[in-house]
């Protein structure tokens, strides 16, 4: 095997220009699909942190039919307080459950006592919210970092829209599930950034306020928000929370509850998964480059050594050899293209780490993009280049094993 | 018993307009530690003889026994493993690996084709590079050494296996006349210390001399009165 190598190595220095091109073009493309795998896959993961740590959270439970009506915010699809009591009863004790947060999320009115408008709002445990989506808090462009009761977060946009300011007093009207009208007076802690995606431009209060203004004598809870210890077993998770709760029902009998991924609630998942298939195609026009330049230079490598390999057919190396010599040519070009490859693409990851990429999502500026590189993704990109380079040296080498000794040796 | 056996071998090729008689019926044997030669005018037949002989061809009729094997029942791997086992070859135009050393040309059957184990290996190729006398450009590559000095690696390379029969395809005539007298008598010489049979084809009259037996071709026959070898007579 050595000296298949060693005779593989010095063929392929022996022609050391072509040897050298070719390895350039797939180190090249090996250099751009870990470059572009890094930057896309961290821009993705960074994106999806920023809307469930934000926001939405891994997993949401709600009623049967709340997401489908999310926009109206129906107070008549929250939970009723029992089923509420048992879902967190088991996810307290759920070892994938890192935290949840239960919220009451109503529509109502926003007065700053000259106009008014309309608002969305959440209600919540600020304490159990911080837990479930830790970067809230980064949201807060002024003010306080905690909630307490009487207070009141203000998207920024409304905010702006109605000029108003920290610690003004608002008030908040809202109609209750039963159609009487309630108001209550807040004073303005925070202004929140706003997130792409639904509920991006909710405000928040605490959930007892929120019982208050709808009152409610037992919290009737719209939807509880789950984050995960391991995020990479979402759908593991999803699917073991379904069985859960499929013990609540209805009065027909039927499973009263939904659960939904991050997923399945933001519009972000398309362009993550349009990211995914990007990085899909770019790995295809991987391998047709190492496909189609190794094929290349191992065909003619093979015309080139009609002779050679008649007089070693000749004095009696076995085809089984002749094919393996060529093989392991294929193989070292696409062992070293990989390598040189990585080497280079893990270096330009780094440097690109210390430049620093800055970009902006939706209202989110300025936001640092930390490339990473999973091991995973170098170790698959190797391994695809060397599977290729040794597929695409099959056809040549199993050509130069089956050549007639005679003939090759006339050839000229 | 004789190393080859030939009876009534004919080669026919087929071209596109008419079928080519290069043997027609040629018999004759060959004993162990022989130095044979096959001499006659070009298209005569000699390479294409040799090739049957060396397990690269297969005749078109007759039989054709070498070292005990009728060389076309042999399929390609069986050829391979067969020429690896007992034949050795040394060629017109040298055909050295260029990627190899003189010292790898020469071990290269001895890995690539017999499996020889690294230590016998080393003894085999020091003796035998020794014996050709190229020790001193053991490390030199193919393109940095005299045509002689190729083909005396070429022998080495044929002989390094140890084979019962070493075929030779006009060794000399990329050779000046003095070179190849000197690589005919190395041939000859591995002849006596090894027992190994030649068997080589060739123009040139000068070497012809130095064959112990000798078969003349015309035309695809063996000429006549000569089938079973003659002493050379120049
Ligand atoms: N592959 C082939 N196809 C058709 N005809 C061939 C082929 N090989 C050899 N011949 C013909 O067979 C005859 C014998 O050729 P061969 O090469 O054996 O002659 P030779 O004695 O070796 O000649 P030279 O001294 O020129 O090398 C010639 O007429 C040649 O043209
Ligand atoms: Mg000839």
């Amino acid at each position: 095997m050595f000296n298949l190598f060693k005779i593989a190595m010095r063929n392929l220095i022996r022609y050391k220009r072509r040897t050298l091109l070719t390895a350039s073009l797939i180190t090249l493309g090996v250099v751009f699909v870990i470059v572009f795998v890094s930057i896309s896959g961290s821009f993705k993961a960074m994106m999806i942190g920023q809307i469930t740590d934000s926001m939405l959270g891994h997993l949401q439970i709600h009623r049967k039919g709340y997401v489908a009506s999310i926009d109206n915010l129906p107070l008549n699809l929250n939970l009723p307080p029992q089923a509420y009591r048992k879902i967190a009863a088991r996810l307290a004790t759920d070892p994938r459950v890192a935290a949840f947060s239960p919220r009451i999320k109503f529509g109502g009115m926003f007065s700053n006592f000259v106009e008014t408008t309309n608002i969305r709002l959440n209600g919540i445990d600020p304490e159990r919210e911080l837990q479930t989506t830790p970067l809230l808090t980064a949201r807060i462009a002024e003010g306080e970092t905690a909630l307490r009761r009487g207070e009141l977060w203000v998207p920024v946009l409304l905010a702006k829209g109605l000029k108003v300011k920290l610690g003004d007093v608002v008030v908040i009207v809202a109609t209750n599930a039963d159609g009487s009208v309630n108001g209550k007076q807040f004073t303005v802690s925070a202004i929140l950034e706003s997130v792409t995606g639904p509920g991006g431009r909710d405000g928040y209060l605490h959930i007892e306020d929120a019982a208050d203004i709808l009152r409610m004598s037992e919290a009737e809870i719209s939807e509880v928000v789950v984050r995960l210890k391991q995020f990479d077993r979402l759908d593991e998770a999803r699917q073991h929370l379904i069985r859960e709760t499929a013990d609540t029902v209805d009065k027909q009998g039927r499973p009263m509850l939904e659960v939904h991924s991050w997923e399945q609630l933001s519009p972000f998942f398309n362009i993550a998964s349009m990211i995914d298939v990007m990085t899909f195609f770019i790995k295809i026009m991987l391998v047709a480059i190492v496909l189609i330049s190794i094929m290349n230079v191992m065909i003619m490598a093979v015309y080139e050594r009609i002779r050679e390999i008649g007089t070693i057919a000749a004095i009696g190396t076995p085809p089984g050899r002749i094919r393996t010599l060529f093989i392991m040519e294929g193989f070292c070009l696409g062992v070293i293209g990989a390598v040189v490859g990585n080497l280079i693409g893990i270096g330009l990851v780094v440097v690109l780490n210390l430049i620093g990429i800055e970009f902006d999502f939706g209202q989110q500026k300025g936001l640092l993009l930390t490339t990473t590189l999973d091991p995973m993704d170098v170790l698959v990109v190797s391994v695809i280049v060397i599977a290729v380079a040794v597929a695409a040296s099959l056809q040549p080498a199993f050509k130069a094993s089956r050549m007639e000794p005679i003939q090759a040796l006339r050839h000229v | 018993m004789a190393l080859i056996q030939a009876s009534n071998v004919s080669k026919d090729y087929e071209t596109e307009e008419v079928t080519v008689h290069a043997l027609r019926r040629v018999t004759f044997d060959i004993e162990p530690a022989s130095f044979v030669s096959f001499v006659g005018p070009s298209g005569s037949g000699k390479t294409t003889l040799l090739n049957l002989i060396g397990c690269l061809d297969k005749p078109s009729s007759g039989q054709l026994i070498v070292a005990g094997t009728d060389i076309a029942t042999l399929d390609r791997k069986g050829g391979a493993a067969f020429r690896g086992k007992h034949l050795g070859f040394i060629f017109q135009d040298f055909n050295l690996i260029p990627v190899l050393t003189v010292y790898e040309n020469i071990e290269y059957p001895l890995i690539m084709v017999q499996n020889i184990p690294p230590t016998e290996r080393r003894e085999r190729v020091a003796s035998m590079i020794d014996a050709v006398g190229m020790s001193a450009q053991a490390a030199k590559f193919p393109h940095q050494i005299s045509g002689g000095q190729k083909q005396r690696v070429a022998v080495a390379r044929a002989l390094v296996t140890h084979p019962a029969l070493v075929l030779a395809d006009e060794p000399t005539a990329n050779l000046d006349s003095q070179t190849a007298y000197t690589v005919i008598a190395l041939m000859k010489r591995m002849r006596d210390d090894l027992g190994t049979t030649f068997v080589f084809s060739t123009h040139d009259t000068k070497i012809v001399g130095e064959a112990e037996v000798l078969f003349r071709l015309e035309d695809g026959r063996l000429a006549t009165g000569q089938g079973s070898g003659e002493a050379p007579h120049v």
